[in-house]
């Protein structure tokens, strides 16, 4: 009984028969998929998939409509709830195109974001002097240069700059829920692994990660519990960490064979 | 003076032509007592249409009605873009002429003014617009012509408008072309000749593309320093077109066209491409408006200019989005050289939008070549004049390279480049 | 001089929308409605003018009258119902004026709790900002503080009035000579009847030590503001002006019909700061000000600079192009906009740069703001001149429509006379970008204030120009103005 109630407790996520359509043409074809704190989960599958889709579909991006199922969080359903609600109750996306604002400070944005989380969560609003001290140490955690902080969010950064910054919000936003759409695309080897660091130092028993990708590569660093691969809008395989390495040797091909050929 | 010689004729002399049909001639008559009521665009005050040309000189001149004239056919090959692969239509001052044409006899059907009645007129509005309404009142021939889905799209249909400028005369071609559902076609529209002799052109084209319809367009203008030339170009694209024109304008005396672009269907692309090349005191006035009245559509606006002498261009480009007209995409350029001390370029390209889901931007650029790169190809042994006259190439290839048909290109080389002066730099 | 009535505070939502929109009650001293040349000789009595003053009005008035309301212009892309000339107020002073302060002990009290609602506290200003106060109030310049250390730089800050009376020779060398009294409609109205406004002159080689600055406010109901500014910095001189201007709330329309006159000579400097916030209507369109204001500054000297920055979320209609002719070789033209309008308003807004001296450099960066069902146009021009060798301009303009109701219009004239011109225009026109947007909300901020961050980035180039209160409060109004426009 009380390992039950333990196991209740550390359900996140419960994906549940969801179907989501683009523009009247359906992506996403019936997911199931259920998420507990302190697992890291990766999504695997071609180009086409879904998988943005899905990662998009969470942290409720507008222009996605969901047909039928529905998405449970902390045992809400949040179908229809509002990006930025979605955002000050945990979840977390890392975009794989991080947007530029032209003229908006990275500092500002970032102490907004801090601040009305925090005000979801009951805490007062930080002052500049302990705001600066919070983002000095979680910039540092990722080594982005102190003068992007000062500069437009996102504008004018190498791609490995706003790979950078995303997984510094991560580790100041301190979400419970972490999406990380394809963060691996783009950043070479020394930032993989500021990046993957980043991310290791958040996981804990008390959040999880969920990690969209295309190519294995990022799972060396970050180890997955549980592998899923989508192919056509459906998880048609999942699996431990080693599923991962199966596909990066077989391919996708070799999966998409395996279900026609009804393995 | 045009004005006087105007005021001179009665209505009787609009209509008095007997064998034309009854719509033709209420149509000139309307036209006619429009024109007598509004005038030219003398006035430029407060006139945003006529800000930058002042059209006294041509109402000034002394100028009479054209008549028809026989032509020799080399004449007309040295003046303008010619293919034997091509279906050449011939109009002499404004009339056509049927033993140099070579007319096509499937998929399109061509009938001459006044044999039956049609939609002409439906696009040009000439309430507001003495030298449209000129052409509608004094419409004397034209060209009607229908192309089917089943036309040949390997054959470029080359419409030649010649001026004779043997006669003090003005003329008045109307063209008037209906492209069907799912057909495509290429048609050159091209102005040539004239002489030491002031005319004036005053032509009106129209163009109709109905669904899925493409039309890959041309029109020149290459006349003499000091012939007239007034045109209009009114377009309306329904769904699913695609309108491919590009212009090519040496300066006449005073040179203007007026084109508009109406984008009347959702997943249609207008693409108005255009060189003007002037020199010595020519006077060359692009005026283009593209309307976006339904969604989905896009638009691409680029003119470049290469001014010398003493010459003056005009680039005045409106971009009309409506309140309808969601997701429109358009983009508008206009570029400028200018080689002389004394030319002279005025710019206006506008954007009037009124739909937010829209992605629209323009630009306008001026100078003279750039020292950069000329010292670059200096700096590899090239020298100043074929440096500079390279430059001047690749600035107008730009547009030129559009041209896919190899006569027209080499013709529009020929005509519109060669002349170039180099350009001297005071280092 | 029967006592001005107390008119109650309006009350109501738009009450807190627009918090500048209060009345005071101070005696005033109004001329009767309409204008003919008594009013003008009126006005002119009133201040006690010299005959030259005089006379220079009535040849304006005459041409006014010669030429008639059809010669207003027609251009602008504005609509709005023909003016009724003769049903304005050419001049109201507030009564107080007669007894003419001394100084600021002497001011009616009321009058400082006025200018405290508007926000400028003039004591306060004085000590905490060290920025020099002209106030004018329905074209009456009510106070100017900070006297002794301009005296001590040898700067001249005070009201036209005075100084057509203590400065004739300047006055009558300048006035007039940047825009002649022929020059539009609005601009020989204005000379005619103008009432009052600020002079500042900047002696040869002195920097202004403090920034100057005007508040106009109108506050009589029917009356028209005309108010006449100019601004003269000698050689190697420089100055920083601000102007700020309110306007109550009212069911009826208020001309603004202004002139502001800058002239930099050789290696001066002029920067010039306009928050322009004049009661722009109520949500049907209803009532707000007309602000038809004609601002033009000569770079008449070699090096010399004109700056002008303008945050413009006021007014029913807002028809203004702050200009600079660049006569002397080497100088700069600078003019960085923000135009917000909102509901019903309309603004036809830009600039003129017309390059006539050699090596003359201008830059316009103006950025437009859409929302509700307002029409907003920029109208530029940049003139190269045939003897302006190596001029350059370039011009980036962008606008952001907000609904799909509203519209935003790019108009540019561009003319160019000499081939060693450099000139570029850039033009924009989207919504503000949904990805935008999404990526904000994702960090848990809520759309509105999303909305806000991404045009309040937008609008942060120009905002840079302004002095640093300036720039603060012009971040506020663009939040309270943007406020009710998303969701």
């Amino acid at each position: 009984m009380g390992k039950i109630m333990n196991d209740r407790n550390k359900k996140l996520l419960n994906v549940n028969d969801l179907h989501v359509s683009i523009d009247d043409k359906e992506i996403l074809k019936g997911i199931n998929l259920s998420v507990n704190l302190g697992e890291v989960h990766a999504i695997m599958g071609p180009n086409g998939s879904g998988k943005s889709t899905l990662a998009n579909v969470l942290s409720g991006r507008p222009g996605y409509s969901i047909t039928s199922g529905s998405i449970e969080y902390l045992g809400e359903n949040i179908n229809e709830e509002l990006p930025e609600i979605r955002a000050r109750k945990g979840i977390f996306l890392a975009f794989q195109y991080p947007v530029e604002l032209p003229g908006v400070r990275t500092w500002q944005f970032l102490k907004s974001s801090v601040d009305a989380i925090r005000k979801e969560n009951g805490e007062k609003e930080l002052g500049v002097k302990e705001f600066d001290q919070l983002l000095e140490v979680h910039r540092n955690k990722v080594e982005m240069n102190p003068d992007l902080v000062k500069r437009s969010v996102n504008e004018g950064f190498s791609g490995g700059e706003k790979k950078r910054n995303e997984i510094m919000q991560l580790s100041l936003l301190n979400p419970t829920f972490a999406l990380l759409d394809e963060t691996d695309s783009g950043l070479d080897i020394d930032a993989l692994r500021i990046v993957s660091n980043g991310v290791n130092e958040f996981k804990s028993e008390s959040n999880a990660v969920l990690i969209v990708t295309h190519y294995q590569r990022i799972l060396d660093y970050i180890k997955p519990d549980f592998v899923h691969v989508l192919v056509d809008g459906n998880i048609v395989k999942s699996g431990d960490g080693n599923l991962a390495l199966e596909l990066e040797e077989k391919g996708y091909e070799w999966i998409k064979e395996s279900i026609s050929s009804g393995n | 003076m045009l004005k006087e010689y105007l005021s001179s004729l009665d209505e009787q002399f609009v209509s008095q032509n007997q064998s034309e049909q009854e719509w033709l001639r209420s149509l000139k008559l309307e036209a006619f007592n429009t024109l007598r009521e509004i005038g030219f665009p003398v006035s430029r005050k407060g006139n945003e249409k006529w800000k930058y040309t002042s059209v006294s000189p041509i109402v000034n001149n002394v100028f009479l009605l054209s008549k028809p004239k026989d032509i020799n056919i080399d004449e007309i090959k040295k003046q303008a873009p010619w293919s034997d692969d091509w279906y050449n239509i011939v109009f002499v001052d404004g009339f056509i002429n049927k033993n140099i044409s070579n007319i096509p006899d499937s998929g399109i059907s061509v009938s001459s003014l006044g044999l039956s009645e049609n939609s002409i007129g439906e696009l040009i509005d000439f309430s507001d617009d003495g030298f449209a309404a000129l052409n509608s009142a004094f419409l004397s021939d034209g060209l009607i012509v229908s192309i089917e889905d089943s036309f040949d799209t390997s054959k470029v249909l080359n419409i030649i408008f010649y001026n004779s400028g043997t006669e003090l005369e003005f003329n008045n071609p109307r063209l008037h072309i209906t492209a069907e559902e799912n057909s495509s076609s290429v048609i050159i529209e091209s102005y040539v000749g004239g002489s030491n002799q002031n005319s004036l052109t005053n032509s009106v084209t129209e163009m109709e593309l109905k669904s899925s319809a493409k039309i890959t367009h041309y029109r020149l203008m290459s006349e003499s320093n000091n012939t007239y030339n007034v045109g209009y170009g009114r377009v309306r694209l329904s769904d699913d077109t695609e309108f491919y024109s590009s212009s090519f304008f040496r300066g006449a005396n005073i040179g203007r066209y007026d084109l508009n672009v109406l984008v009347d269907g959702e997943r249609s692309h207008c693409d108005l491409k255009g060189l003007y090349v002037t020199s010595d005191e020519q006077h060359m006035d692009n005026f283009i408006n593209i309307d976006h009245a339904k969604p989905n559509s896009s638009s691409n606006l680029f003119y470049k200019g290469i001014l010398s002498g003493k010459s003056k261009a005009v680039f005045g480009g409106t971009v009309l989005v409506r309140k309808e007209a969601q997701k429109t995409f358009s983009v508008q350029s206009d570029k400028n050289l200018i080689l002389s001390d004394q030319a002279e370029v005025d710019s206006k390209p506008a954007l009037f939008i009124y739909a937010d889901d829209v992605q629209c931007a323009h630009g306008a650029t001026a100078g003279n070549i750039d020292e950069d790169s000329v010292f670059y190809m200096r700096s590899r042994g090239i020298d100043l004049e074929a440096a500079s006259k390279l430059l001047i190439y690749g600035f107008a290839d730009e547009i030129i390279s559009f041209v896919e048909e190899t006569e027209l290109k080499n013709f529009i080389e020929q005509k519109f480049l060669e002349s170039l002066p180099s350009y001297k730099f005071e280092f | 001089m029967q006592k001005q009535k107390v008119i109650s505070r309006e009350t109501g939502v738009e009450d807190q929308q627009y918090k500048w929109g209060f009345e005071f009650d101070i005696e005033s001293d109004l001329a009767p409605k309409g204008l003919n040349k008594d009013i003008v000789k009126f006005i002119s009595n009133k201040k006690n003018e010299p005959q030259w003053m005089l006379d220079w009005r009535l040849k304006a008035f005459e041409l006014w009258e010669k030429e008639g309301v059809s010669s207003s212009p027609n251009w602008a892309n504005v609509d709005f119902p023909e003016i009724n000339f003769q049903d304005i107020v050419y001049y109201a002073a507030p009564k107080s004026q007669d007894d003419a302060p001394k100084s600021l002990d002497e001011v009616d009290p009321e009058l400082i709790e006025a200018f405290d609602k508007l926000g400028i506290p003039l004591e306060e200003q004085k000590k905490l900002s060290g920025v020099a106060v002209d106030a004018v109030l329905d074209s009456v310049s009510v106070a100017t503080t900070y006297q002794d250390m301009l005296k001590e730089a040898g700067v001249i800050f005070c009201p036209i009035s005075e100084a057509v009376q203590k400065y004739p020779e300047l006055v009558k060398k300048y006035l007039g000579s940047v825009v002649p009294y022929s020059d539009n409609f609005y601009a020989t109205l204005n000379s005619a009847v103008f009432s009052d406004g600020s002079f500042v002159y900047v002696p040869p080689g002195v920097r202004c030590p403090i920034e100057l600055m005007t508040y106009f406010r109108i506050n009589e109901v029917d009356s028209g503001q005309f108010e006449r500014t100019l601004i003269i910095a000698d050689e190697g001189s420089y100055v920083s002006y601000l102007e700020g201007c309110t306007a109550p709330m009212r069911k009826t329309h208020q001309l603004h019909a202004a002139v502001v006159e800058l002239v930099a000579l050789k290696d001066a400097e002029i920067k010039y700061s306009t928050l322009q916030n004049w009661y722009p209507g109520d949500k049907e369109g209803n009532g707000g000000v007309y602000n038809f204001v004609t601002k033009r500054g000569a770079a008449r000297g070699e090096n010399s600079k004109i700056s002008w920055t303008q945050v413009e979320t006021g007014s029913a209609i807002t028809w203004k192009y702050p200009s600079v002719i660049l006569q002397g070789d080497n100088s700069t033209g600078e003019f960085y906009s923000v135009a917000l309008v909102n509901n019903f308003q309309q603004a036809d807004t830009g600039t003129k740069m017309i390059h006539v001296g050699k090596n003359t450099k201008s830059t316009i960066i103006a950025k437009g703001i859409s929302a509700g069902k307002a029409q907003n146009t920029y109208r530029g021009q940049v003139s190269i001149l045939p003897n302006a060798h190596n001029a350059k301009n370039f011009t980036q303009c962008d606008s952001l429509l907000i609904g799909d109701e509203c519209g935003a219009h790019t108009v540019p004239y561009i003319e160019v006379r000499n081939p060693s011109a450099e000139m570029g225009h850039e033009a924009t026109t989207s919504k503000v970008n949904d990805d935008q947007l999404f990526y904000l909300q994702q960090r848990g901020i809520d759309l509105e204030e999303a909305n806000y961050m991404i045009i309040n980035g937008f609008c942060r180039g120009i905002f840079k120009e302004l002095p640093f209160e300036f720039a603060m409060e012009a971040s506020q109004l663009l939040r309270v103005s943007l406020e009710g426009t998303v969701g």
